[in-house]
């Protein structure tokens, strides 16, 4: 295959190599989920969890995406975000906060004494129905803000019409807008209907420049599974195997507690490799799961469940 | 290799087995010591310490445990069927309650991992308890033109690659039918078997309906020669099942084999390649490649050969070889020392014929019976690797151009245990299915198995059937 085009060292395919790679191969359900079962057996235990867990407050973006959000609400999260728990400072910074464009600004000001990004949704987040000139217009104000990484919804209105193209260019579009801004492309694969669907999508979101590949708005009832998951990190694989570069993944939406966040870990780790296992290119979106990872840390090391009170709120 | 990110050592407890020093034979419902006065060692194959010692089984054993059988025959006849259901259930039930013991005690034994026998072989022990404990009473409807009757004893011998799976398998359908054992056991895996003897003293069965002799080929032989015994069943290799088959010739004993297998495993070019991979992983590393209807040789069409070779090894690198205790083990000890040195031979010849060797990277604990997943390419249909069982964790390789070709190869075996078929087209694996000389196909699946199935062989892999329906007519002559 030809690498025809190139922004800033990445390298994108063109639209009739990304057919291509798509008709490389299916996804046989069963296995899928048999496979994704079998993993899930794994025992991780005291130290492997330890170190799981702080990798997974490491890895992540934690978010508030509501019509209520404020500048004390985004003051609040930053907070949390920097020092998670702040009676143990082995416990890491998460990787970003993740906030809607008209809150950019507050949120880089409040996290700008630390290493922690801000990321932004845009793109009409969560819907995504609106003409692409109004998507680059929201990708931009969210940049010119200050956003680190922006994360966009595909159209699903033409990829449940069958007219991937126009997927495709879109993200290209919008990555084009983004520059070396890290872009991270939500497939919704809650509203895809099929795990072939999924890998098409996510095969486009790649081959159109997308850094990430995520898997849920967290606002529809289906957020990410480790079955979508599964798809999404082989085809990530397959995609390197093609191009060389790494995409990475974020799994969001309806993961609430450590042991699922683990779960994952696994999944990637023996699926994929261990390249993907840093917050360059692994994030869990996250609301409720941190304090569940921090309380988990605190029973490693303690012995004893705390009550969610005697950790901050976000 | 330095991991990022390992896993920690998560061992299953080993205390809740309580092991005697040694065991007697287990017959007319209690264990007595052996009139041949001989015991022999079983030891752990991943680390070569003794477990215990277990009765040698000579002509007397065997004798009177036929005689024992005869007796319990008698009993049996007059226990209604719907009694002998309960009996079954009990057992069932029994085993469950137990089940953790059982799947320590059976990858203490025989080297397999904890998560293969807590997830599949005692659960499909008790499943099978459960299924045929539903039968007993049904048997006399269940065939419109003719009537059945029991043989009688029948004498059992089984394999170690799945110790108490193979006795349930035998055992259940046996005493549903309303015949008595006489078992023996493997010999390097006898400890699950005398538990589970001790669960049929539990369960008040009958004394006699359920006899046990521990021993070796020796005693096998006595219990296929002896004139008391009217059904032998047997599960292990060809050359003992023809020797078997010979010495029953003319003597109006029942028979069935089931015996070993060399599967191909056809991936086509139309499959879900990475569920194809899994399938294959999961067809030949499972239970360290110790089974007969593993999928031992992967046919795979040329057009694809180089990327699913490729996932192939990757995926084989992420097994994790070791303690068959840890729950996180993948594939664990290889079952004894003559299999490692029949594997190890067997591959030597493989890399010698001009085979290209693939094997993972991995540490192997410091004693015990060991060996790498391994892989072979560029193999030719001639090379004893692609013809001969090797009851071990390797693949072998061979490609294939068309479907025609994928048949031809496929059948090109004196066996006809099981195959599988992997595309997405579902004309193509029904038009397969149809021309494959195998008693089990899989289609985009694998070594999944249910006693309601019926599993069995065509040609040199044996013959009759177990499990289902058909598998009660191996424990059932017509009543003339």
């Amino acid at each position: 295959m030809v690498h025809d085009t190139q922004t800033s060292e990445k390298i994108m395919l063109s639209w009739s190599d990304t057919t291509e790679l798509m008709n490389l191969s299916s996804v046989d359900e069963t296995g899928l989920k048999e496979r994704v079962a079998s993993l899930a057996t794994r025992s991780i235990k005291k130290d492997s969890k330890l170190q799981a867990l702080n990798m997974i407050v490491s890895m992540c973006d934690l978010t508030t995406l509501e019509g209520q959000d404020t500048d004390g609400k985004i003051a609040q999260m930053a907070a949390k975000a920097i020092s998670p728990d702040p009676n143990d400072s082995s416990v890491p910074s998460v990787a970003a906060v993740c906030v809607y464009p008209g809150l950019v600004k507050t949120a880089k000001e409040a996290v700008s004494k630390s290493n922690v990004l801000v990321a932004s949704v845009s793109s009409y987040f969560p819907s995504g129905q609106a003409p692409l000139e109004l998507k680059i217009h929201d990708t931009k104000y969210a940049i010119n803000n200050g956003a680190d990484e922006i994360d966009i919804v595909i159209n699903r209105k033409a990829f449940l019409e069958g007219d991937y193209k126009k997927v495709f260019d879109e993200i290209y579009a919008i990555k084009e807008v983004c520059g070396d801004v890290h872009l991270k492309t939500i497939l919704e694969v809650g509203e895809l209907g099929s795990y072939d669907n999924v890998r098409r999508a996510s095969l486009i979101a790649m081959s159109a420049g997308s850094d990430f590949i995520k898997t849920s708005t967290g606002k529809i009832s289906e957020g990410a599974s480790r079955e979508a998951c599964c798809v999404m990190a082989k085809a990530v694989l397959d995609y390197r195997k093609v191009t060389g570069s790494i995409v990475g993944i974020k799994v969001a939406g309806g993961i609430r507690d450590a042991k699922d966040a683990i779960r994952y870990l696994v999944l990637i780790k023996e699926e994929i490799g261990e390249d993907w296992l840093d917050l360059k290119y692994f994030r869990f979106g996250a609301s409720s799961l941190l304090n569940d990872v921090l309380r988990q840390i605190k029973k490693l090391k303690t012995g004893a469940y705390q009550d969610s009170y005697y950790f901050p709120r976000g | 290799m330095v991991e990022k990110w390992s896993y920690s050592e998560s061992i299953e407890s080993s205390e809740i087995v309580n092991l005697e020093k040694k065991y007697g034979h287990f017959i007319n419902g209690s264990f007595v010591s052996p009139k041949s006065k001989k015991y022999f060692d079983t030891i752990s194959p991943s680390t070569e310490e003794l477990l215990s010692k277990v009765s040698f089984g000579g002509k007397e054993d065997v004798d009177s445990a036929v005689a024992s059988a005869k007796e319990g025959f008698k009993t049996w006849t007059k226990v209604k069927p719907v009694d002998r259901s309960k009996y079954l259930f009990k057992i069932a039930r029994l085993i469950q309650e137990r089940s953790r013991e059982f799947a320590v005690l059976e990858s203490m034994d025989g080297g397999k991992p904890i998560r293969e026998s807590r997830d599949v072989d005692i659960p499909q022990v008790s499943a099978n308890f459960f299924y045929f404990a539903g039968w007993a009473d049904k048997l006399e409807l269940s065939w419109s033109n003719s009537k059945f009757k029991p043989y009688g004893v029948a004498g059992q011998i089984i394999p170690w690659n799945f110790p108490l799976l193979m006795l349930a398998w035998k055992v259940a359908p046996a005493l549903a039918t309303g015949n008595v054992v006489v078992l023996k056991p493997a010999e390097t895996t006898p400890l699950t078997a005398l538990m589970f003897a001790q669960i049929c003293a539990e369960a008040g069965l009958p004394d006699g309906v359920f006899n046990l002799v521990t021993g070796n080929g020796e005693t096998g032989s006595y219990i296929v020669n002896h004139k008391d015994v009217d059904k032998i069943a047997f599960t292990g290799s060809t050359v003992v099942g023809k020797q078997i088959q010979a010495s029953l010739a003319g003597t109006g004993k029942g028979l069935t084999l089931e015996l070993g297998g060399k599967a191909a495993n056809i991936v086509y070019e139309d499959a879900s390649i990475d569920q194809a991979v899994e399938g294959v992983v999961n067809g030949i590393f499972f239970n360290q490649g110790h089974v007969c209807c593993a999928g031992s040789r992967l046919l795979i069409q040329e057009s694809i050969q180089d990327q699913f070779i490729e996932k192939l090894e990757r995926r084989m690198q992420q097994l994790r070889v070791g303690n068959p205790l840890d729950k996180n083990t993948d594939i664990g000890a290889i079952n004894s020392k003559q299999q490692l040195e029949k594997i190890t031979e067997l591959v030597e010849s493989g890399v010698n014929d001009g085979g290209s060797i693939y094997q993972t990277e991995c540490d192997f604990p410091g004693n015990g019976f060991w060996f790498k997943p391994t892989l072979f390419t560029n193999v030719q249909p001639a090379y004893r690797i692609a013809r001969e069982e090797i009851f071990g964790p390797v693949l072998t390789t061979i490609t294939f151009r068309t479907p025609e070709e994928a048949i031809e190869i496929a059948n090109n075996t004196e066996y006809g245990l099981s195959a599988g078929i992997w595309s997405e087209k579902g004309s193509k694996i029904l038009w397969t299915a149809d021309r494959l000389d195998a008693g089990v196909i899989w289609s985009n699946t694998f070594n999944k198995f249910d006693p309601s199935s019926p599993f069995g062989g065509y040609k040199e892999s044996g013959f009759g059937r177990e499990g289902g329906r058909h598998g009660l007519l191996s424990y059932l002559k017509e009543d003339k």
